[in-house]
């Protein structure tokens, strides 16, 4: 074993989002890693961590996974980041691995939310006598939610694209909708989708409203998934077959961040900071820039969040993200295609597998191996995730040379 | 006891004109709602309470179509400019639709009732109307 600079995804997997009603999570996630093993031609034996991600399960998933496809007695970390918590398990692979303490790591992330509803909303407690009471932070007599604006995450994540068109002019819900319109047409190449129907500018406008200016389709698609991936570093790589090291994908950048304090960024979650920091840091530390981009995998949790992150990312000008998506640059064949699979609007957002789902669509382009829906000739992509409260992933990921 | 009030959040003070209480950070002037142990834009650790102006601007807002269960829709959520400080809450005394909210309008600070409890006392909320 030795610290290696150098990190490469040696193998990748996601399951099919959607409904999986027959499977539990120990299932699901168990099947991402024992294809991402696969994939990369390794076993559990070869592996000196495993991180795994997962919200809503009760904890203790990784120790479950180990029971379910092999128990070696390698340290498991637990991770749990909001969103995020994908590229977070996957970080703490890395960064194992970077430091020397193994070869060889695993991250997994699996959620099981078909059928969950609303994220983000509270109930209001029914009590026999009904005392205004004070509880709570804010001294609460009442529940706010939805008396002192929403908690909704539909609702929250519409502030933050409106907060932009306040900042900037030029959206609206036309607006908005053509940015979902977009993705749900680039959904229609990849069968591993919730959802992948093609749907008209129109009705998207006119299905049911949620927090205005998203409607149904323009939300993220609660679904069951998981996504795995083995990652290893670059000695080690180079004792591995040739085909090993054709297929394998350098991380040229792998960066966590959280909101540092901002006016209002406790008033209305600050998704930009931390986006705009971590995006500097993987370009300064991947030595690349957003020109060198062949496909971006973005954070598109509603379609009001898709169109900041165009900024964010610095995938345009500072307040230019509604002429950029208008010149048409982020359509599958525009000159920064965005959301290839189809985002999570339409692929789907499983919380916890979201962070390595979109790492394995930016690695099935750079391998050339994306069939229908290959961006020709890829070499280098970028994935982010955004946690609300907040925390930040972005990787940059690049085609092997070796 | 009939006529007692009780502010929905204890930042929103019903002494004389209703306003809001925020706690600035005594070293950068960095604005909360509730309690910090330490400031964190600054980590200074002593607060002292302003009073924030009752008329700003809607920097952002939302109508709500969907909520948990008991959350009466539509309404609307926004973000206020209020001076510098940004402030959250409902616009009120308006149509909940985007002929009548619009981005960058002026609004004010307002309470209505959310009614009384079992012992009389009055629960006052607050939002922002068209100013
Ligand atoms: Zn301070």
């Amino acid at each position: 074993m030795s610290a290696s600079d150098d990190i490469w995804i040696l193998g990748i997997n996601m399951t099919k989002f959607g409904k999986h009603p027959d499977k539990d999570i120990v299932d699901l996630g168990a099947e991402a890693m024992m294809a991402a093993l696969a994939d990369g031609g390794v076993t559990m034996g070869d592996m000196g961590i495993l991180a795994a991600g997962n919200l809503m399960g009760g904890g203790g998933v990784g120790q479950q996974l180990q029971k379910q496809v092999g128990q070696t007695g390698i340290p498991v970390y637990n991770v749990s980041n909001a969103c995020a918590t994908g590229a977070t398990a996957l970080r703490t692979a890395i960064m194992a691995v970077k430091a020397g303490e193994c070869d060889m790591g695993i991250a997994v992330g699996v959620e099981k939310l078909a059928g969950a509803g609303l994220l983000g909303g509270g109930g209001t407690p029914k009590k026999d006598e009904k005392v205004w009471e004070p509880s709570g932070r804010f001294g609460a007599v009442a529940n706010p939610d939805g008396v002192i604006g929403t908690n909704t995450m539909p609702g929250v994540f519409a502030q933050i694209g409106m907060e932009y068109g306040h900042k900037y002019g030029g959206t609206s819900f036309e607006l908005f909708a053509k940015i979902s319109e977009k993705n749900h047409s680039h959904s229609t190449l990849n069968p591993l989708a919730a959802y992948s129907k093609e749907m008209s500018l129109e009705q998207i406008m006119g299905d049911m409203m949620i927090a205005y200016p998203n409607t149904r389709p323009m939300c993220s698609a609660n679904c069951d998934g998981a996504a795995a991936a083995v990652v290893v570093n670059g000695a080690k790589l180079r004792t591995l077959s040739k085909e090993q090291q054709r297929r394998a994908v350098k991380v040229r950048a792998s960066v966590l961040t959280t909101d540092p304090w901002e006016e209002a960024c406790q008033v209305l979650p600050d998704v930009n900071t931390l986006t705009k920091n971590a995006s500097a840091q993987a370009y300064e530390s991947a030595g690349v820039g957003p020109d060198d981009l062949d496909l971006v995998e973005l954070h598109d949790c509603f379609a009001t969040a898709e169109l900041v992150h165009y900024d964010n990312l610095r995938l345009c000008e500072e307040g230019g993200a509604v002429d950029f998506f208008e010149s048409g640059a982020t359509w599958r064949n525009g000159a920064t295609p965005v959301n290839v699979s189809g985002g999570l609007q339409s692929k789907g957002h499983p919380i916890s597998a979201t962070g390595i789902a979109n790492i394995w669509e930016v690695c099935h382009h750079v391998r050339g191996e994306a069939g229908d829906r290959q961006i020709e000739g890829a070499q280098v992509g970028l994935a982010h995730v955004i946690g609300l409260g907040s925390a930040c992933g972005v990787h940059i990921l690049e085609k092997s040379g070796l | 006891m009939a006529d007692t009030k009780i502010p929905l959040v204890d930042y929103l003070s019903l002494d004389g004109e209703p306003h809001l209480i925020a706690q600035e950070c005594t070293s950068c002037g960095a604005k909360y709602f509730d309690r910090r142990n330490a400031c964190a834009g600054c980590f200074a650790t002593e607060f002292s309470p302003v009073e924030v102006g009752r008329e700003g601007v809607l920097t952002s807002f939302t109508i709500v179509a969907f909520a948990a269960p008991g959350v009466k829709v539509p309404f609307v959520a926004g973000v206020v400019d209020c001076g510098g400080i940004s402030v959250r809450g409902n616009v009120i005394n308006t149509e909940p639709d985007p002929d009548h909210v619009k981005l960058g309008m002026p609004v004010r600070l307002a309470t209505y009732s959310m009614g009384a409890d079992d012992h009389g006392t009055e629960a006052i909320a607050f939002g922002f109307e068209p100013a």
